[in-house]
């Protein structure tokens, strides 16, 4: 009963959570939300750029958004604006370039809305081949600097202070939740991506009690999310995103209630 | 700028830290200059003065945090630094204890932690979630986490900010000890202008630049103290050196006791 679609769009979400429950869990430890929204928005202007390049997708978002997080970065350290003002600044206006650049190429057809939201019919063999070399990776490295980026995460002075390299942990970081929107964003969707690294993890700080725990979780609950929310979509024809954030939510409201239930954990 | 000659008592000073110079721009306003300190192994040095004087800037140049804009700071080869910052908020997201904590940048055996939480009295603190602790509770962790690698050389940015007065008392009795104990030399930043503690060799007054510095006893009765901080100010600082047992009044007031001044560990 299962489609071929269907199984590798399965099998890439799966791959996608994996990845982005852990790093979900740094998004909201660094307080980044807004920081990944910004990123993941640039994410169409990416879109744009690989069509006119004819380019492989995955490659010209993961360029677009990685040099979008690091302008960031740079305008954060040195603008006078406040650091919302510019995320807010900026996480729209690449949204709205994104959208504008792909209307004017008024000579190639683009369905908006699956790369808006996520379109399973969308997943090939090789985006499911795509999806796990770069789930394999990101694991890895995120593995590596696990130690230094956790402490760069919970104060960056005090790293930089005791001889640890916090910015180049950081710069890593950005280039893993850069790599991830760019595998997700046939799954869920430029404008729902956010919500894939975010409610799973805050799904699991509720279960957890050390960070490593918290990452570990957040991956199965992002892992039962998109199962949940492909399924769905599956059986009453709707966008995979949206299902999958759906299914996310609830599952962080059924965490809400099994927790004032018990106070193990 | 007059500064006396400093740390008379130390026999034979092994440098840890060596600042000549200094000095740190930010947005082309100069927020100090011409800097000049020492700390040597054994040596407690208390930099003090008043809001926006330039301490924690100074301070957190020694440790590589900003870049001196002129001038050096050089560190002896090898020493290992431990760092006390002013404020370290941990993200409530994050699931944290104090075990996890302390081992944030090196990994450290349980008889370490528990020796290290020994000596700043924080023992039973080991399980406890670090965003559940009191502020003193925090601060005794945070000096044990810098305690536990064995630093050569303990910076502490206002360690006693946010607790009350009792605590404040015990926690500088610890940094002596700890200076004995350990053999370190400690720079330490006062928030208040008129408690030195006692143990300390050098006192530096820094106000955009060293203003004066000495013993405490000599930098108290040095006409640039008096002129900047007025005579009360002086005043206080030269009464804390001489008698540990006295207490504030409700208002701000030191009242006397009958003191047993020196060293009761």
């Amino acid at each position: 009963m299962l489609d071929d679609f269907f199984v590798r769009a399965l099998l890439a979400g799966i791959g996608v959570a994996l990845v982005s429950g852990p790093l979900g869990c740094f998004v909201i430890w660094r307080r980044m939300a807004y920081f990944g929204d910004t990123m993941a928005h640039s994410a169409l202007l990416g879109v744009t750029f690989s069509l006119i390049g004819d380019i492989n997708t995955q490659l010209g978002v993961f360029t677009v958004v990685a040099l979008v997080a690091i302008a960031l970065l740079i305008l954060q350290d040195r603008a006078a604006l406040p650091s919302d003002t510019i995320l807010g600044i900026l996480s729209h206006s690449t949204l709205a370039l994104g959208l504008v650049a792909i209307a004017l190429m008024g000579n190639i057809r683009v369905d908006l809305m699956s790369y808006l939201f996520g379109d399973i019919l969308a997943v090939s063999q090789t985006d499911v081949m795509i999806v796990y070399a770069c789930t394999a990776a990101g694991l890895g490295i995120l593995m590596l600097i696990w130690r230094p980026l956790l402490a760069a995460t919970v104060n960056e002075e005090l790293a930089r202070a005791e001889g640890q390299r916090p910015q180049l942990v950081r710069l890593i970081f950005l280039l893993l939740l850069a790599s991830i929107i760019a595998i997700a964003i046939k799954i869920v969707g430029i404008l729902l991506i956010t919500a894939l690294l975010v409610i799973p993890a805050a799904t699991a700080r509720r279960f957890a009690s050390s960070p490593e725990q918290m990452a570990v979780v957040a991956a199965i609950a992002g892992v039962l999310s998109t199962v949940a929310g492909l399924f769905a979509s599956l059986t009453w024809d709707t966008p995979s995103g949206p299902g999958i954030v759906v299914a996310a939510l609830m599952l962080f409201l059924l965490s809400l209630l099994l927790r004032s239930h018990s106070n193990s954990g | 700028m007059t500064a006396t000659t400093a740390n008379p008592t130390t026999p034979s000073p092994e440098i840890l830290v060596n600042v000549c110079d200094l000095a740190v721009t930010r947005q082309g306003r100069t927020l100090v200059h011409d800097v000049n300190l020492s700390v040597a192994r054994g040596e407690i040095v208390t930099l003090i003065g008043p809001n926006g004087s330039g301490k924690s800037t100074t301070i957190k140049a020694i440790l590589g945090i900003v870049k001196p804009s002129a001038g050096s700071v050089e560190l002896a080869a090898g020493i290992r630094i431990g760092y006390v910052p002013q404020k370290l908020e941990i993200n409530q997201t994050m699931p944290l204890t104090v075990r996890r904590f302390m081992q944030l940048i090196r990994r450290h055996s349980s008889p370490t932690l528990q020796q290290a939480l020994d000596t700043t009295r924080a023992t039973h603190l080991l399980d406890r979630e670090v965003t559940h602790l009191s502020g003193g509770e925090f601060q005794r962790v945070l000096i044990a986490r810098a305690l536990a690698s064995e630093p050569d050389i303990l910076v502490l940015d206002e360690p006693v900010q946010g607790v009350d007065f009792n605590a404040e008392l015990e926690i500088y009795q610890l940094i002596g000890d700890i200076r004995s104990s350990l053999n370190c030399g400690i720079l330490l930043v006062s928030h208040d202008l008129h408690i030195v503690m006692a143990a300390t060799d050098t006192v530096i007054c820094l106000n955009g630049h060293v203003c004066c510095s000495g013993t405490p006893a000599a930098v108290s009765s040095s006409k640039e103290f008096r002129d900047i901080f007025g005579a009360r100010g002086a005043e206080a600082l030269a009464i804390y050196h001489h008698h540990h047992d006295h207490h504030h009044a409700p208002d701000g007031a030191v009242i006397h006791h009958t003191a047993d001044p020196h060293h009761r560990a």
